[in-house]
């Protein structure tokens, strides 16, 4: 529909408009990735210099059993958080879709305000609730339960990537579930389905694109958290994003860190292509 | 009333409306639960003694807190602003022209949206460590001069995205038509276009505020010891013990963010019903 202007007919407005961003997201942006990508092929020498000459050795590292274990935790973590965000955030976004408008503002702005509050100021407001003195086992401790370890262990964490992601996940799948055709939710009950299988067989398919774009969004701030299972995990709850921190701060290894952290990155443009090529083929079934 | 709910009403099923107010007290009991013990008589945190502002009192004494505190409304300040006018600049660019490798550029622009903190962080750390030290002696607030370009690189695309969206509903020919009228380009794109743009800067100054606001990995990494902004400080804070004091500045922040969206969505209100009645 709309008519792009070749860059070549009007090279003073394009310069213009274009050359301050460019230039930013170049000098400030992409030259800081592309020097961690040069140190992840180098090694350290003595405190601080490093010596980029080219080697694998820091990939190979991370293939030691050690390692692979945080990347597999990670992940896992992740994809946990994502369907538990998802478990107990469908059901939200069905009642947001389906309120009335006066509603719909409120329960938006219910999910968004935790949104907006500052990240580490909600992960202390769970340190002080599920601290063994904290408000969970003062309940659990009147019906003469508890108290329970619930902080400082990997319960904790995933706890934590709950709370923290549910309104990533929330928000996506209001906006995908919105813009379903209505009529055909009510066709199936009107032929006979039930609510739960109407969801299952009508809304889930239809509202499906929107709905991975959903776990996607909620699965890629989880995969990378670092403060999270820094503040609420025990020793051996640490995530990728934890043992990336550890080598460029205590352990001062750079060039491994960086090969950690593009190891990540590649994750996470991996997830974001699977998602991609779904998302492609399922278009590709509809035409 | 014997009124049947319409089939699709499912905001009036008890299952649903019980499991929103479940979600809505696992959102908010533990926030409402920090603000509640900020006004604890009690140094240990943990039951309810009375009633008490001596926290409040001991944060504005806090003098590094404080400071922490202005850093951040500082640094979220001028990087809103940066934030917004290239933001802005690379929307209209990307929107009005073609122009070589741009799918590439597009793809680079969208990076920092995409890529995880800890990775921006590090990459952060190491650009001002080894590429351009930022000078330590320099007078406040150009001492912050690092972590402002680390918030305004990841806080930008944010905003062109959202420009983007909405410069799609513009109408060129209006642009065209004030041209025709002799107007120049300058004047078109004040006049014409930036009114258009509007909703969309209000949206993306009070995303990229916030962003900037909330951020701790990525200033981790590339804040110093003398530039330590809120939550840089609650963190350091808050790895020794759980205190009230902390409660009572943790409240402050989640007051600030309520008034700002507060603000925020007033000041789009009229703008967002005029862009949804449009669509």
């Amino acid at each position: 529909m709309s008519t792009e202007q070749p860059w070549s007919r009007a090279k003073g407005p394009f310069a213009a408009v274009f050359t301050a961003p460019a230039l930013w997201l170049l000098f400030f942006f992409l030259v800081p990735l592309a020097i961690i990508w040069a140190y992840s092929f180098g090694t350290t020498q003595g405190l601080t210099d490093i010596d980029i000459n080219g080697t694998f050795s820091n990939y190979v590292r991370i293939a030691d059993p050690v390692y692979i274990e945080v990347f597999v935790k990670s992940l896992w973590y992740a994809a946990l958080t994502t369907f538990l965000c998802l478990v107990v955030g469908f059901p939200v976004a069905l009642a947001i879709t389906f309120s009335s408008d006066r509603q719909k503002v409120w329960l938006l702005l219910l999910i968004m305000l935790p949104f907006w509050t500052n990240l580490l100021v909600r992960t202390y407001a769970l340190m002080a609730v599920l601290r063994t003195e904290g408000f969970v086992n003062d309940m659990l401790g009147w019906v003469g339960l508890g108290p329970w370890p619930l902080l400082h262990n990997n319960f904790a964490v995933v706890f934590g990537l709950v709370y923290v992601n549910l309104p990533f996940l929330v928000l996506p799948l209001y906006s995908a579930l919105d813009r379903l055709d209505r009529s055909l939710l009510e066709a199936s009950l009107d032929l006979g389905a039930g609510h739960i299988r109407t969801i299952f067989e009508v809304v889930v398919p239809l509202a499906l694109p929107g709905i991975l774009s959903g776990l996607l969004i909620t699965f890629i701030p989880a995969l990378g958290s670092y403060l999270t299972p820094d503040l609420l995990g025990g020793p051996d709850s640490q995530m990728i994003a934890n043992v990336i921190e550890r080598q460029f701060k205590r352990a001062n290894d750079w060039p491994f860190g960086s090969a950690l952290s593009f190891i990540l990155m590649y994750l996470t443009f991996f997830a974001i292509a699977a998602q991609g090529l779904v998302a492609k083929r399922r278009k590709g079934l509809e035409q | 009333m014997s009124k049947k709910a319409a089939p699709l009403d499912y905001l009036s099923r008890w299952p649903l409306r019980l499991w929103l107010v479940l979600v809505a007290i696992f959102l908010y009991a533990p926030l409402l639960t920090l603000m509640a013990f900020s006004f604890n008589d009690s140094r240990r945190n943990i039951v309810w003694q009375g009633f008490t502002l001596d926290w409040y009192g001991a944060v504005f004494q806090d003098s590094d807190l404080l400071t922490a505190f202005g850093n951040s409304l500082t640094i979220a300040a001028i990087s809103t602003v940066v934030s917004l006018i290239l933001g802005a600049m690379v929307a209209v660019a990307c929107w009005r022209f073609r122009f070589p490798l741009k799918p590439a550029f597009e793809g680079a622009l969208a990076l920092p949206i995409v890529v995880p903190e800890i990775c921006m962080g590090v990459a952060m750390l190491v650009f001002f460590s080894r590429v351009m030290p930022w000078p330590d002696d320099l007078p406040w607030p150009f001492s912050l001069g690092a972590i402002i370009i680390a918030h305004i690189s990841f806080s930008f695309p944010f905003v062109a995205v959202i420009v983007r969206a909405r410069l799609a509903s513009f109408n060129r020919e209006l642009e065209e038509a004030a041209k025709d009228l002799g107007a120049s380009e300058w004047r078109a794109f004040m006049d014409v276009l930036v009114p258009h743009m509007k909703p969309a800067l209000i949206a993306g100054a009070l995303l990229a505020f916030t962003l900037s606001l909330d951020d701790f990995v990525i200033t981790f990494f590339t804040a110093g010891p003398d530039t330590v902004t809120f939550p840089v400080k609650v963190y350091s804070m808050v790895r020794f013990s759980v205190t009230p004091e902390v409660n009572a500045a943790s409240t402050l922040l989640i007051v600030v963010t309520v008034l700002l969206t507060a603000i925020g969505l007033k000041m789009q209100g009229k703008d967002v019903a005029k862009m949804e009645g449009g669509q």
